[in-house]
């Protein structure tokens, strides 16, 4: 049987598919209560705004049940408010993989290299992106825009 | 030191002041001046919207809260609900709003509770947008001669209302530590402090706000509780 761990770790962001929710930063604990067996799924909001919250939500729902373990609720708590620093490195790198730019240390704000061809040489074109969680850039070398997780 | 906001209409006034906000920059979605300022316009309200679904949630359900009630019982500032007009008083009224929000958040940050974590969370978020406020301040402001005029006409239309923000709190020095940098490198004139339009906090709004809500909670109050 799959740990409820196990099966809340393996659920994937549904607005950036490549990274699952704890590589993310969104996981931030799963516990079981001993006496009654319910578990409890603790994330935290990457956005006050994220409108992925309520997928994740009911996708952390789904997996948690489908490894055997009836009794599941999922709570969301702020404080520590979420950073980019809380993306795992193998997160950074499937990002980076996906064409999507990670982000840099949050105290130190580089321009991102592009993630197709690797040139330094980038531009933001705007703050805000696809997602709250992104900026658009693009690449002098290559032309290409690319997406940016900025760092928060 | 700020007094941390405890009481049901100081709760209101900061989650109402981000609900009404996010209402009029979604106004901006398909009619911003370019596809990039459309995105970061929308990506604000969603923002904005967060904050007031966990500010509002502490209060009562936010879905009753933000769509059963009538104006005289919302508490947000007279800025928020005045109507978008030129896109240079859509980015004054961000400059002014979101300036005001980083302090106000930052100082709430620093006590304890569910209003301390979600200040903590949206300070971050706040800061994003008077960063994109003043970056077009100071586009228009130092621009072409026509933005300097929009951007100054915006300015001096909006400058009274901002009075109204500092009701009860102390942080006006601050937040003039943050806008008055900003217009001046945009060459723009700051207005002289004078009429201060108040009213928002108690329940006494503009007329704009009645159309505001009229097409936020139509669909809500045509069919209650309704579901998909």
């Amino acid at each position: 049987m799959v740990s409820p761990r196990a099966a809340a770790a393996a659920v994937v962001d549904p607005e950036i598919r490549v990274l699952t929710i704890e590589e993310l930063g969104v996981l931030r604990d799963v516990s079981v209560d001993p006496a009654s067996g319910r578990v409890i799924v603790t994330i935290t909001p990457t956005y006050s705004g994220c409108p992925a919250m309520d997928v994740i939500r009911s996708d952390v729902e789904h997996a948690v049940r489908a490894a055997g373990h009836p009794d599941v609720v999922v709570e969301t708590a702020l404080r520590p408010a979420w950073s980019t620093d809380m993306i795992s490195e193998s997160g950074k790198a499937k990002l980076a993989a996906a064409g999507i730019a990670p982000p840099g240390p949050v105290l130190l704000q580089l321009a991102p290299r592009c993630p197709h061809c690797g040139s330094p040489d980038t531009e933001q074109l705007s703050r805000f992106g696809s997602t709250a969680c992104k900026a658009l850039w693009r690449c002098r070398a290559c032309t290409q825009p690319f997406d940016h997780i900025k760092a928060l | 030191m700020t007094t941390v906001a405890t009481t049901r209409d100081e709760l209101l006034a900061i989650g109402d002041d981000a609900l009404v906000a996010a209402q009029r920059l979604a106004q901006w979605c398909s009619r911003a001046p370019e596809m990039e300022e459309d995105v970061a316009l929308a990506n604000i309200a969603l923002d904005q919207l967060g904050v007031a679904r966990l500010v509002l949630s502490m209060v009562d359900n936010e879905d009753t809260l933000a769509f059963q009630r009538d104006d005289r019982e919302f508490r947000n500032c007279l800025l928020v609900e005045l109507p978008n007009e030129d896109f240079a008083v859509t980015i004054a009224k961000l400059l002014f709003l979101s300036a005001f929000q980083l302090h106000r958040y930052v100082a709430l940050s620093t006590g304890h509770g569910q209003l301390a974590d979600i200040a903590a969370k949206a300070r971050k978020e706040s800061a994003y947008h008077v960063d994109h406020a003043t970056l077009w301040t100071i586009r228009l402001g130092d621009g072409t001669q026509e933005s300097h005029r929009r951007m100054q006409d915006a300015v001096d239309e909006l400058w009274p209302y901002t009075h109204e923000l500092f009701v009860g709190n102390d942080l006006r020095a601050t937040w003039l530590s943050t806008v008055e940098p900003a217009l001046a490198t945009a060459t723009l004139q700051r207005p002289a402090d004078g009429w201060a339009p108040s009213g928002g906090r108690a329940g006494l709004h503009t007329e704009h706000l009645s159309y505001l809500l009229a097409e936020m909670q139509v669909l809500h109050r045509a069919h209650p509780g309704a579901r998909w």
